[in-house]
């Protein structure tokens, strides 16, 4: 996919911490993690080794093509307490956008 | 090897190996002739149905003996469909009904049938209330198992049932994973089980049809087993799942509160024993023998094999994932994770020493599976 990792320009200038809740467009991530063609768990093991590189409050996608993902993604938020954004359907696979909250 | 996946079969019960040699030997005759060893096998037969029929507390001409659980869930799904098509052809099934149940549905919605799945909660429990709502005029049947098999989680029977009959739609019961261990609420239709998950031999299934439930076999006509079940009867297989029945349910009275107490101490230890573990299924609604939690970062199958390698014969509830790869249905349906799963189900007799042993290993394993695949994704 090509918007992977289009957010390192912002490292230095952190967004405010969450979108207008009326704006019906996703937050721009802040980090984007390719876990295409990854089955479960990896993606979930990506998401929990790089979300430390993003900024509180900031957004992490995932993209993934396993089935599996769509459960396990906003699972693992559940039991991590991260904050599970919303699920977007790609042409190949789904872009799941996490805010890390803490 | 410490046995631990009872909900997969449980090991033949010695009521059962002592019944079949018996029925072996004395019912091999077809039950359906008039000379002496035929009657014998009737004889077989017949008591085998009463005795059946005295623990799941019906009468025995509501019974029948199939080829397997499957297959009772197939004839009374597709049979009970069957029977009410002029009233309709929309079914009810919850999304986390075993496989031949939600095949059945499946093959029902490609004949032109329509079909509503009802969610569960996130500890996979039927909502009586999403039951009523997804009740139509057109309604023909509705599909509720008494317990989950990946989970254990126990459905509202009861509930469900007296929705159903104040609707004067029938409602079948898929029983394979409690009959034996657990008494099913009375109020139901029609109901399947499987005599190998009781200590019985494989290749018996029962099919219960109460009195004035309406079916028609979707099966070519047969008179065997009433004209229900197609084919000649198993005897001597009918013959031990009923002596394995009778003898499980009565020793599962006694020792069932002793299981369920082991099955506690697992919900209660494995998360204090190992980070990032959750227990899935209802805490207290639950089977008695049956646990099932899933690990983060580890992958199911892995984490299996490496607890058969160090003596441990447990499952997933996602049973199919390797062959399908598909996640679990009902893994998908409570919302919870669906790699790591490990169910733990044990049979009769199981000792408090395996259950240490189980949780003496479990964490080193998941710790162990954990740094490789931690370590892999680094490269």
């Amino acid at each position: 996919m090509s918007f992977r990792r289009r957010n390192r320009a912002q490292e230095q200038t952190p967004q405010p911490m969450s979108a207008p809740p009326q704006q019906p467009a996703l937050e721009r991530p802040y980090l984007v993690i390719d876990a295409l063609g990854r089955k479960c768990p990896i993606p979930i093991i990506m998401l929990a080794e790089r979300i430390r590189e993003v900024p509180i409050g900031q957004v992490v996608a995932v993209l993934a093509d396993d089935v599996a993902a769509r459960t396990d993604v906003p699972a693992w938020c559940r039991m991590k307490s991260q904050g599970f954004v919303a699920e977007e359907t790609l042409q190949q696979g789904w872009a799941f956008h996490i805010r890390r909250s803490y | 090897m410490s046995y631990l996946d009872a909900a997969s079969t449980e090991p033949l019960h010695p009521a059962a190996r002592a019944a079949l040699l018996t029925a072996l030997e004395s019912g091999w005759a077809d039950p359906a002739r008039l000379y002496g060893p035929a009657r014998n096998a009737r004889m077989l037969l017949d008591q085998a149905r009463a005795r059946v029929a005295g623990v799941l507390g019906v009468r025995p001409d509501e019974i029948s003996f199939t080829t397997s659980g499957t297959q009772a869930v197939h004839l009374a799904v597709l049979g009970g469909l069957r029977a009410r098509r002029r009233v309709g052809r929309h079914l009810v099934v919850s999304a986390v009904e075993h496989s031949s149940v939600l095949q059945a549905a499946g093959q029902h919605e490609r004949d032109g049938g329509k079909v509503t799945t009802v969610g569960v909660d996130r500890s996979g429990r039927v909502d009586p209330a999403a039951v009523a709502a997804a009740i139509r005029p057109d309604t023909a049947l509705v599909c509720l198992q008494s317990a989950n098999h990946e989970v254990g989680t126990v459905q509202p029977v009861a509930e469900v049932a007296e929705i159903c009959r104040s609707a004067r739609i029938p409602l079948f019961v898929d029983a394979a994973q409690s009959a034996g261990r657990v008494v099913v609420p009375d109020g139901w239709s029609m109901l399947a089980a499987s005599a190998h998950k009781w200590g019985g031999p494989a290749g018996v299934g029962i099919m219960v049809i109460r009195k004035n439930t309406r079916w028609r076999s979707p099966a070519p006509d047969d008179e065997r087993e009433g004209r229900r079940v197609p084919g000649f009867e198993n005897v001597p297989g009918a013959y031990a799942a009923a002596a394995a029945l009778e003898a499980y349910s009565s020793e599962l009275a006694a020792d069932g509160p002793r299981l369920s107490a082991l099955v506690d101490q697992i919900r209660e230890r494995v998360p204090k024993l190992i980070e990032d573990v959750e227990v899935v299924g209802d805490p207290v609604h639950r089977l008695p023998h049956l646990v099932t939690f899933s690990c983060l970062y580890v992958e199911g199958e892995a984490l299996l094999t490496e607890l058969d390698r160090l003596g441990f014969a447990v499952s997933s509830g996602s049973s199919c994932t390797a062959d399908t790869l598909r996640p679990s249905h009902v893994l998908e349906a409570m919302g919870v994770i669906t790699h790591g799963n490990v169910r733990v189900s044990l049979p009769r007799g199981a000792k408090a020493s395996d259950v240490d042993r189980f949780l003496g290993v479990l964490p080193e394993a998941v710790t162990r599976l954990r740094r490789v695949g931690f370590a892999d994704f680094r490269g």
